[in-house]
């Protein structure tokens, strides 16, 4: 395996394609850990692929077509985080070129459309080993040479599912971000387009990159090529891989997988997923997401649309102080013991949140944990049906325990205020729904529920600013509010960003600012950043981070006077665009659980079952 | 099994005659179990609503309540909507605790939720002694007759076999909902009402306490909590 050190952006063009099945040459080290894999990461459909190997009009011209793959050398990160350069050079031969995807007709319906899935996958998965250099070892006689062959596509069309997007179609292969999860045995658990079966192969090509490069002690990190970059992150039993054209860091694409990775978590505790694959290494993690896909789905959609994921800060609905205040009040008088985070949330941004006293002595709630909760209530309608009571992870809290969600909407029908309160006893459903009553009940007295119907964000012109078009801002901890909640603050996204794909760009730009500012190699402090259609400005400070965008004929100068003028702006609002002291309440716990509330859990995570279904 | 219920806090005598009732109050829990997807958060929506939309997988349990009325009494049903989906199994035994009825739903046009069901009676009937729980077998999604995979008679007949009462439901069409909910208000009551210990009194104290309070201060006192 050769590593080179290439420099940021230097891509070169390398054509691969299939591999000629016929070749084999000797084993060497990526071939013997394929074969040790090979049972779990090919199941029989997948194997088909390689069987397949048939002609395509088209050259194969697969997401990573043209591979440049390098060590991003301006990284100053740790050493043993390499990454192996994975680079070949193939020329095309007929034999690798597959005509089964553009001539679906030539079969049977169904059974072309498995086939073409699979054709794809494979092609994407050979586009991918072969600039691991691997291309002739191992897949494609595995193909040959199966018995299996015809069994596997029989099974097939039985999954097609809700989603059953094309895998072999161009739309998706165009998608910007796809994301992938598997186990470290290849067996797919989720992807955000497709189904899981169509891309077995796929992924299971993922995992011989992952162990390929493992095998040599190495951590695979990131793969580039011109169009795509190709990101790992490998979290116990579980390899997540996103394939991005977003032009994002690796680093904030790495982030964004870290979320993908919580937000299984907060449904399965990484206790219990360890526990189950220490148990039973090739098994399927689908059974336990059923029915998650939507949440996970949501979550990466918010990921790719607010900022606050980027900036790793919560967004708090602007309010009169006065008002924030009395809806603090009433959730802090509506408690039950172990009680120990009660949230208020409108249009998905947090109106108030009245933590535990001893419980946030020991961990703070990190906005990680409260985007995830945002996330879970925003992709299930059917919190709207009722009340919920769910068992609930605060991975960045503890990965390892439950809390007790209890979930429902004020304002039915409209649902557009959202209550959560969470527990630790997972027998307070009683208990902690007749807060909800209170709450509710207080809330009506004071009319609360029309004010807060009334309250928009805000505009960009309220700061007075000329040229100032939109901006996102977020003030560090200081330290008279210290164990605050991290939050920023940032205006409706108005003319000329009211658009989706305008408000993506500016998010884009956004994104670009932020990973030139934390750079790993070369921070930055300040940025000024002009741009073809705006100029950005991103001014980090041991007390805040700032990024504004101002129309294109701003001048330096201007931009300058401006920001002075906008932090002098925030600081008179902050009252009213944060939640300057978040309140507490003393929910005494109940002396039979050990205190600490969340932390203490620790007996409910061994007994959550999960075992006694393998 | 009333007493494994927390119950809602009860309000002293001085409010109660601000809710005069001619007859009492009796609070039922009713629980759904059976697979995912089979449409129990449909039919806890016919129940609660008498509306059907599409819902999305449930999260943990969804709680809901209905008022049914008969001739003698008024039953409060508090129904758990459990999710079906395999990673909620493990807490489910926190939402079918103390029930007075479940409702144990298979889809008629999918074998294997039939099959499943009898996995949940097999669990309940380890929890239980026999009488303390009305079990219902309901085979949703009878409008899918032309996807039919379990028959009527195999519905009725591994009820009969295993004393359960047996009902095919249309959470979709609204077909047979409010009979099944009637039947099992009418099996409870029977079963249980009379009862020592049966069904607990539901009492609407809270709310009211609350409110009357509120009117003079809004900040007294909410926070008091329990009896």
């Amino acid at each position: 395996m050769e590593r080179d050190n290439h420099q940021e952006g230097v891509a070169e063009g390398v054509k691969i394609c299939d591999p000629p099945a016929e070749s084999n040459p000797p084993a060497d080290t990526l071939a013997t850990s394929l074969s040790l894999l090979g049972n779990h990461m090919f199941p029989d459909p997948v194997e088909r692929n390689y069987g397949t190997t048939v002609n395509r009009e088209e050259p194969v011209d697969s997401l990573l077509s043209d591979v440049s793959a390098e060590e991003p050398s301006l990284n100053a990160e740790s050493h043993s985080n390499q990454v192996t350069k994975l680079e070949t050079e193939e020329t095309e031969s007929p034999e690798c070129q597959n005509n089964v995807a553009t001539q679906p007709s030539d079969r049977g319906a169904q059974d072309a459309a498995t086939d073409s899935d699979q054709g794809d996958s494979g092609e994407f998965v050979v586009t991918m080993l072969a600039k691991a250099k691997l291309e002739e070892q191992g897949l494609g006689m595995k193909g040959r040479s199966s018995p299996l062959l015809e069994a596997g596509t029989e099974e097939y069309p039985a999954f097609m599912s809700h989603r059953d997007e094309d895998v072999t179609a161009d739309s998706w292969r165009q998608h910007r971000k796809h994301v992938f999860v598997l186990s470290e045995a290849g067996k797919p658990i989720y992807s955000r387009y497709g189904s899981e079966e169509a891309l077995s192969s796929t992924m299971g090509v993922m995992m011989a990159l992952v162990s390929f490069v493992q095998s040599g002690d190495n951590i695979i990190r990131s793969v580039y090529s011109e169009e795509n970059t190709v990101v790992f992150l490998q979290k116990g039993p579980l390899v997540l891989v996103c394939v991005s054209s977003s032009r994002q860091s690796e680093r904030q694409l790495r982030g964004e997988l870290l979320y993908v990775y919580y937000q299984i978590i907060s449904m399965l505790t990484q206790a219990s997923i360890s526990r189950i694959f220490e148990h039973k290494k090739n098994y399927d993690l689908r059974r336990l997401l059923a029915g998650s896909e939507k949440i996970l789905d949501g979550l990466l959609n918010l990921v790719d649309s607010d900022p606050s994921f980027l900036l790793a800060a919560v967004h708090c609905l602007p309010l009169a102080s006065s008002l924030r205040d009395s809806l603090s009040q009433i959730l802090q008088k509506a408690i039950t013991p172990n009680l120990v985070f009660s949230i208020l949330i409108a249009r998905n941004q947090l109106l108030t949140i009245v933590q535990e006293k001893t419980v946030i002595e020991d961990t703070r709630l990190e906005p990680a944990d409260v985007h995830l909760l945002l996330n879970l209530i925003g992709a299930s309608s059917a919190f709207q049906a009722g009340e919920i009571w769910t068992p609930i992870c605060l991975p960045l809290f503890n990965p390892d325990c439950y809390f007790y969600a209890y979930i429902s909407y004020l304002d039915p029908p409209e649902c557009t205020v959202c209550l959560l309160l969470l527990s630790t006893d997972k027998e307070a459903f009683y208990s902690v729904a007749e807060c909800k009553r209170k709450i509710e009940e207080a809330m009506v007295a004071q009319n609360s529920l029309s004010l807060i119907a009334k309250v928009q964000s805000y505009s960009v012109s309220q700061v007075g600013v000329s040229d100032l078009r939109h901006f996102m801002y977020k003030p560090f901890d200081v330290p008279d509010n210290y164990r605050q909640l991290t939050q920023f603050t940032s205006p409706e996204m108005e003319a000329p960003y009211s658009s989706e794909e305008e408000k993506m760009r500016l998010l884009d730009l956004y994104r670009y600012m932020h990973s030139r500012i934390h750079s790993t190699s070369r921070p930055l402090k300040l940025i000024y950043h002009v741009a073809e259609r705006e100029t950005l400005l991103a001014w980090v400070t041991s007390k805040f981070e700032l990024y504004t965008c101002f129309s294109p004929l701003v001048t330096k100068a201007c931009a300058i006077t401006a920001i002075t003028k906008l932090l002098r702006w925030i600081k008179k609002e902050e009252d009213r665009l944060f939640i300057r002291y978040p309140p507490k309440y003393s929910t005494t716990p109940n002396p039979s659980k050990s205190s600490r509330g969340g932390k203490s859990d620790q007996q409910d995570s061994t007994d959550n079952g999960f075992l006694s279904l393998l | 099994m009333g007493e494994n219920l927390p119950r809602v806090p009860r309000g002293s005598q001085l409010h109660s005659d601000t809710l005069s009732r001619p007859v009492r109050t009796l609070r039922v829990k009713m629980v759904l179990l059976g697979s995912s997807g089979v449409g129990k958060s449909s039919l806890a929506m016919r129940f609660g609503k008498d509306e059907f939309r599409n819902t999305s997988p449930t999260v943990g349990c969804a709680y809901l309540t209905r008022v049914v009325h008969l001739s003698n009494v008024t039953l409060r049903f508090e129904i758990w909507d459990t999710a079906g989906q395999e990673k909620y199994h493990s807490v489910t035994p926190l939402y079918y605790r103390g029930a007075h009825a479940a409702l144990l739903v298979y889809d008629i046009s999918q074998r294997e939720t039939f099959i499943r069901a009898q996995v949940w009676l097999k669990e309940l009937e380890n929890q239980y002694t026999p009488g303390s729980t009305v079990i219902w077998l309901v085979g949703n999604k009878g409008d899918l007759v032309e996807d039919r995979q379990v028959s009527v008679q195999e519905g009725q007949s591994l009820a009969n076999d295993r004393g359960l009462s047996f009902m095919e439901t249309s959470a979709l069409s609204g077909e047979q909902i409010s009979e099944l909910l009637l039947a099992v208000a009418h099996r409870v009551y029977e079963c249980m009402g009379e009862q020592q210990g049966g069904l607990s009194d539901w009492q609407e104290t809270p709310l009211v306490d609350l409110h009357h309070k509120d009117t003079f201060s809004p900040f007294a006192s909410c926070c008091k909590v329990g009896p």
